[in-house]
């Protein structure tokens, strides 16, 4: 029941479940499968990852709130269809990625909205929005892709910024702002305070709502800014290029040790789950498994790394009964 | 029963709104189409509304119906057995339902998560099963199931009043069914008044994953093939519609006639939708933006239930 443990089991070092998979697919999948452990198909995980995690870091402070936010697939392929029409039609690229960023922002405070001011439960405020986002985006393109979006986007997807490749960059700069702001600052504090401790928080004169909402927010922003790494990806814009990537983004939380029941979780686990999920799918691309088993395979690994946390947890409390 | 009368007569406003402004609508074969589509919806939802009574959530039936349609059409081509297709799809269905009933109760995942990834576990699976093949032609007496009608009604309709009969039952005269409501209201009194709380909500998964089974045979009958997207447009509209007949998302309260009112909302707006010509694509948005206010309205009458306590 209790598989929390003692509080002061010090979170931070703390395995999740999924370090032991990481471990154990890493060693599997460089065995069996031809070409998997060499540098450009590390990288090659790297940049496959790199929009997931741009997805799973706010996601997990959703989740660290009790919340959850299933639109995240949508409004990135909505943005990415913003994004990829603009620079069609001739408009710069700083202008292209400011409207999508500003989209997913715009949903992301409608569901921060929704959830914190109108008291909508998460999962269903964002099935709804979800299921706004994913219409607009194919009525604004009748269901076609958006070619013929210029050279300036793939150009910047291509460059190397210190020698390494563009999304893994981002991803790296996303990972650090959030690991800044998590552990340097008092939002920090709040956001985990908000899944378990929210009357303290409003005793201690934080403005508890504007936190809250401010966090669906940067879920939505950060899924407009990952239009920018799909879009320069596939070289087009899609309505459903990046549906049910929400899901993935959630089992890379859950995989990285984040509970939803006490508020706790940490960014470095969630960048561990992604890193398994994208080991996961590489490795089993790299053995030839269709794409489709991938997507179910992500269902089992989600429930094996539940399996070895609550195992452990169990170990862990047995053993300081001892 | 005054928030059914108030339904119902939402239900009687749209459709005057669509007699006026449509000349196809209030037409014998429209309203028969309009009943057996609702009937369909009404089907997918009214396990998923279960689920919900006990303050849990069912996302995968969409999935589950595509992927137990493709089984059903697979074991029904191959053995050219209606009667063993038709067992393999609900029995598949079902075993969906226990699993997710063990995610549930064993694992203790939050209901939205075990059967969101449930949902994206079957529809990887169902892509890969199907591999871009499409099933269809099946024999006459098995799709009257779906597009037949007896004495001028569609036969889907009979199978929703039968269930709506079950249904009602069950949730009503039963102590099980009392047991589902006393879970959603409070489970903790639930589980100390000693009701099996993790029995029951087991019962409620499978039986939820059972109807999705159920619902596929008969969509199948009806679309007369089988493709690997055939679920996907469901679980929005099945939720849509368990969200506007009323039944509350924190459990408890709610009733399978108020899913029936609400699915035949959700089918006369696709209706009049498609009646005005209105682009396809619109589906979804509509779709979402009535989820939303659905559930609004359900925390705002929640929350002046509460302060008139």
């Amino acid at each position: 029941m209790d598989s929390g443990g003692p509080a002061q089991a010090g979170r931070d070092t703390r395995i999740p479940g999924a370090g032991y998979l990481l471990v154990v697919l890493l060693i599997a999948f460089s065995i069996f499968g031809d070409g998997f452990a060499t540098l450009p198909n590390i990288l090659n995980v790297g940049v496959q990852s790199s929009v997931l995690l741009l997805l799973a870091l706010p996601m997990t402070l959703i989740i660290m709130t009790e919340g959850l936010d299933l639109s995240m697939g949508a409004v990135l392929s909505l943005a990415g269809v913003v994004l990829a029409t603009l620079l069609m039609n001739g408009n710069s690229l700083a202008a292209a990625v400011a409207a999508a960023a500003g989209v997913g922002l715009a949903f992301g405070i409608a569901n921060g909205l929704l959830v914190v001011t109108l008291g909508v439960p998460p999962f269903v405020a964002t099935l709804g929005t979800l299921g706004i986002a994913q219409g607009l985006a194919l009525v604004a393109t009748g269901g076609q892709s958006v070619v013929g979006i210029g050279d300036a986007l793939p150009a910047l997807y291509e460059s190397r910024p210190l020698g390494l490749p563009f999304s893994i960059a981002m991803a790296a700069v996303a990972c650090l702002m959030f690991g800044f702001v998590v552990r340097h600052t008092k939002l920090g504090s709040y956001v985990s305070a908000l899944g378990g401790n929210r009357e303290a928080l409003v005793l201690a004169g934080v403005h508890v709502n504007l936190v809250h909402i401010g966090v669906y927010a940067a879920g939505g922003l950060m899924s407009g800014l990952a239009a920018l790494l799909l879009t320069g990806r596939i070289n087009a814009g899609h309505p459903t290029a990046a549906i049910g990537l929400e899901f993935d983004a959630i089992a890379a939380v859950i995989v990285g040790g984040t509970s939803f029941e006490r508020g706790d979780g940490t960014l470095a686990g969630t960048l561990i789950g992604v890193l398994t999920i994208g080991v996961l799918k590489n490795g089993l691309n790299v053995l030839s498994v269709s794409s489709s088993l991938q997507v179910a395979s992500i269902g089992v690994l989600v429930i094996a790394a539940l399996v070895i946390d609550r195992a452990v947890a169990a170990g862990r409390t047995a053993g300081s009964r001892a | 029963m005054k928030a059914v009368a108030y339904r119902l007569l939402a239900v009687a406003v749209i459709a005057m709104a669509l007699a006026l402004t449509t000349d196809a609508f209030f037409t014998l074969p429209n309203i028969l189409n309009i009943l057996r589509q609702a009937s369909l919806t009404f089907l997918i939802a009214s396990g998923l509304t279960l689920t919900i009574l006990t303050a849990g959530l069912d996302l995968s039936v969409g999935a589950n119906v595509g992927l137990s349609a493709c089984l059903a059409a697979t074991v029904m081509k191959s053995s050219g057995s209606i009667a063993l297709g038709a067992a393999t799809g609900l029995a598949f269905g079902a075993l969906v339902g226990v699993v997710n009933g063990l995610m549930v109760t064993a694992l203790r995942l939050p209901p939205f998560i075990a059967t969101y990834g449930m949902l994206w576990t079957l529809n990887g699976v169902t892509y890969w099963f199907m591999g871009g093949e499409t099933i269809h032609g099946f024999s006459p007496g098995f799709r009257a199931l779906g597009s037949g009608y007896w004495f001028g009604v569609p036969v889907p309709i009979y199978v929703m009043a039968a269930f709506l009969a079950a249904g009602g039952i069950f949730t009503r005269y039963t102590t099980l069914g009392h047991e589902v409501y006393a879970i959603g209201a409070n489970r903790e009194a639930a589980r100390l008044s000693g009701i099996p709380v993790r029995a029951r909500l087991n019962l409620v998964y499978t039986l939820s994953g059972a109807m999705a089974g159920l619902a596929a045979i008969v969509y199948l009958a009806r679309l007369n093939s089988a493709e690997a997207d055939i679920g996907e447009a469901l679980t929005l509209p099945a939720i849509a519609a368990v969200l506007i007949g009323g039944t509350s998302l924190f459990g408890g309260v709610g009733s399978l006639t108020g899913t029936l009112i609400g699915a035949l909302t959700l089918t006369l707006v696709v209706n009049g939708m498609n009646l005005r010509a209105v682009d396809a694509n619109w589906q979804p948005l509509v779709t979402g933006v009535i989820v939303i206010l659905a559930v609004w309205i359900d925390v705002v009458t929640r929350q002046r239930m509460e302060s008139r306590v």
